[in-house]
């Protein structure tokens, strides 16, 4: 009998199970490399080299260099190993979580201020709210 | 014996913890914030307990995808502030209660909790920002602490259910011991949040608040709350509140003992990208 997940309908989210964790298995230990000063030197060097000492794929590995951070978590990735190469990279946690949705800096972080996210029509998917596929990206590049 | 005295329950936002290392803590941004734990920290000076056992998450700080411990024990003399990338944060070396945790272990372990016991560990943001907001930047922590990490980080995490039970089994375990002494129990995370994909930065205040209510009134009730209502309506974050229900396990009242009295409440919006809530309880 299949396992039971529930969460598989709440919109712009995955939740990292062991699915999840299986897939990103190398990507994950790949970003906990970069706990290491010496490991954060080293990448920056030379990210492409660095990366293809791990067994990641290769769509695992151009998700890292072009820093998208939904398409590494579609691969895999959990959001605290992740956060590991935006601190590599001198990234604050609301930078990162900002640039999944689309929005600028600045757009995020009104939101925030703001209030945060409305659950308003982003509990389910087939809802009308801002995460929901059909809204992406948010902020001022959707309306371009 | 020992006994639990009271039971806290904070976030742990490391974006906090940066606030206070870095001076910023009377920008307008972060004001309303630290002035809900004014209270907190007078509280905690009037109430110094001898050990604090602390309830939080690491993020993927000592626990890389090697090994995924449902929940892990402290049980060390000592614990490291662990570098998470942007340097140690300048805060005092957690001491240990090495007695104390292994007496803990030992019970809760016999009462069917399948513990991990950890002697080697570096404690993160989780444990060391709740420290912060209570405590101020003292030179020393006021007592030891046990850290005591839940899997919140791989999906299943323990129920809430199961985490409330578990608080009624440290209970029983805190008060099989033989020497008299003080125990406070934290419960840290949450409140709603989600750090990952297009739906980040979701808050729903009215849910946040009707949890409070229910951990402090009901919180037999609050440990049947399925995980998909917390991904659903609190972000896929903030799943982390389930370790509120073991500190609150562990209270009097769930024993049959008299209902806590409520010390504080707080609730604030935003720390970065979360909800902060904040609740002490004194058992009566």
């Amino acid at each position: 009998m299949a396992l039971q997940k529930p969460y598989l309908d709440v919109p712009g989210t995955t939740i990292f199970d062991a699915e999840q964790s299986r897939k990103g298995y190398h990507l994950n230990q790949f970003c906990m490399s970069l706990m290491k000063a010496e490991n954060r030197a080293r990448f920056k060097a030379g990210e492409r080299a660095y990366l293809d000492e791990w067994p990641m794929s290769e769509a695992q590995k151009q998700a890292v260099l072009a820093r998208d951070l939904n398409r590494c978590i579609a691969l895999g990735g959990n959001i605290y190993f992740l956060a590991k190469i935006g601190a590599t990279d001198g990234r604050s946690f609301q930078q990162m979580a900002g640039s999944m949705t689309g929005m600028s800096e600045e757009e995020y972080r009104h939101m925030m201020i703001s209030g945060g996210r409305s659950v308003e029509g982003n509990r389910v998917v087939g809802e009308d709210g801002d995460a929901q596929a059909h809204h992406q990206p948010q902020g001022k590049a959707g309306r371009a | 014996m020992a006994r639990i005295t009271a039971s806290v329950y904070t976030s742990h936002v490391p974006a906090i913890g940066v606030a206070i290392d870095q001076g910023k803590t009377a920008e307008p941004y972060w004001v309303p914030l630290f002035k809900g734990y004014e209270f907190s920290k007078q509280w905690m000076q009037d109430n110094k307990p001898d050990v604090i056992f602390l309830v939080y998450n690491d993020h993927a700080t000592a626990f890389s995808l090697e090994m995924i411990p449902t929940f892990a024990i402290g049980t060390a003399a000592e614990f490291n502030v662990a570098d998470e990338g942007y340097g140690p944060r300048p805060v005092p070396k957690v001491i240990g209660h090495p007695e104390l945790a292994s007496h803990i272990a030992q019970s809760v372990i016999q009462d069917d909790f399948d513990l991990t016991i950890v002697n080697r560990m570096g404690v993160d943001h989780g444990l060391t920002v709740p420290l912060s907001l209570m405590c101020g930047q003292p030179q020393a922590w006021p007592c030891p602490v046990i850290p005591f990490a839940v899997n919140v980080v791989q999906y299943p995490v323990p129920s809430g259910r199961r985490c409330f039970m578990l608080g009624q089994a440290i209970r029983r375990a805190v008060e099989s011991y033989d020497e008299a002494l003080r125990v406070q129990i934290w419960g840290t995370g949450g409140m709603s949040h989600q750090l990952q994909g297009p739906r980040a930065g979701l808050i729903n205040a009215a849910w946040d608040n009707r949890f409070l209510d229910r951990l402090i009134a009901d919180p037999e009730g609050l440990s049947k709350v399925p995980h998909i209502e917390y991904v659903r309506e609190a972000g896929s974050e903030g799943i982390e509140l389930v370790m509120w229900l073991i500190a609150r396990g562990a209270m009097a009242d769930v024993a049959g003992g008299k209902a806590p009295t409520l010390k504080h409440r707080f609730f604030h919006v935003p720390a970065s990208n979360t909800a902060v809530g904040h609740l002490i309880l004194e058992n009566s």
